[in-house]
């Protein structure tokens, strides 16, 4: 449990360093899982087995910390109590925007990626 | 002789403690947790929601200011970053699942993304909804602390894009399921994906409710829109500002 959480914290503070020393535009976190993702590919050409890498302490802690994603956005969720006043003069604008916007998103990006799916991807239901 | 307790002062000393918020946070998600798993994690007991609602009413009724709140809870923010490293679990045992999807992914990443800020740009911009509105919403549906950076670069209020964004990632947790059923979508791969570009962590907590791999597909999402959404928002500002 503990080393795994230290492999987690350590992908994330190699991340943050390689953004800050290189300046691409991408957070610190994303680096932080391309790291692991290379270092867990090492492990399994090295022999460990995929199938059981849920099962080892890093497994069970990447579950627990997804399994309770919702959590993690509780407390910037509860920033919401400070907007009160500045959703009154442009609510309708944005609210519509958001709204439409949302179901738009959710709307192209599944069909395309259905579309793409059926087009470029052999058995794509397999 | 014992002395009574004095309830405003050990008020006034848990309250400024952030044990207190932090437990608050972690008590009220417990509860909405359990309420969404008894209604068979129907979609619109979203546990963000019943949390974030219980939280407000406590903050509101003791009258404590949302800096305070932080204090407290910035250890459950924390977490955040960790767990997105750790999409690379998942990341790696469904490696050849995810390779196999490589081209469906990229085309409605770069559909799905230009969707997202265009649409929402281009409907506040004939709303009469003047520039720094446009810039909160331009990057609503990425996650909070990234799309702060990109709205504020361009003008954008950072704490009016935290609500957006936040208001966005509900809205698409609790619409997912009924509208990809309606629509007849049922693909995991491809309602993760749309859940996670389209309501970022929020969307992408939903469909790890749902299945793993609907999880997963929504995390790489959530990630790729992040820093697609990074390049794409000044282009779109530019050309539909009014």
């Amino acid at each position: 449990m503990v080393p795994a959480f230290a492999i987690l914290l350590l992908c994330q503070l190699v991340g943050e360093g390689i953004v800050h020393v290189s300046r691409i535009p991408v957070p610190g976190p994303v680096i932080g899982l391309v790291v692991l993702a290379v270092g867990l590919g090492w492990w399994t050409r090295r022999g460990g087995q995929k199938a059981s890498l849920g099962e080892t302490p890093l497994g069970r802690a990447a579950k627990g910390l997804l399994g309770h994603l919702s959590l993690l956005f509780v407390p910037a969720a509860v920033g919401i109590v400070q907007q009160g006043g500045v959703l009154a003069a442009n609510g309708v604008a944005i609210l519509v925007a958001l709204a439409v916007s949302t179901v738009l998103a959710l709307g192209v990006t599944a069909a395309v990626f259905v579309w793409a799916a059926r087009r470029f991807v052999r058995d794509p239901a397999a | 002789m014992t002395r009574p307790i004095d309830f405003l002062d050990l008020w006034v000393y848990l309250s400024g403690e952030p044990l207190l918020w932090l437990s608050v946070t972690v008590c009220a998600y417990a509860a909405a947790d359990r309420i969404s798993a008894a209604t068979g994690r129907n979609p619109f007991a979203n546990p963000v929601v019943i949390a974030v609602a219980f939280i407000a009413l406590v903050l509101l009724g003791t009258g404590t200011g949302y800096r305070t709140y932080f204090e407290g809870a910035q250890f459950v923010h924390f977490l955040l970053g960790p767990a997105t490293v750790a999409l690379a679990v998942p990341l790696v045992r469904n490696l050849a699942a995810v390779r196999r999807m490589v081209a469906p992914m990229l085309l409605a990443l770069l559909a799905g993304s230009i969707t997202a800020v265009v649409s929402a740009v281009g409907i506040a911009a004939l709303l009469g909804a003047p520039q720094p509105i446009l810039a909160a919403l331009a990057p609503k549906s990425v996650t909070t602390a990234i799309a702060m950076a990109i709205s504020s670069q361009l003008g954008g209020e950072p704490s009016l894009t935290a609500v957006v964004v936040i208001a966005t990632g509900v809205l698409g947790a609790v619409i997912v399921t009924p509208f990809f059923n309606a629509l007849g979508v049922t693909s995991r791969e491809a309602r993760g994906f749309a859940v996670g570009l389209a309501a970022h962590g929020i969307g992408t907590a939903r469909a790890f409710q749902v299945s793993e791999t609907a999880g997963l597909f929504a995390g790489l999402a959530m990630a790729l829109n992040a820093v697609l959404t990074a390049l794409i928002v000044p282009v779109v500002l530019r050309l539909l500002s009014p």
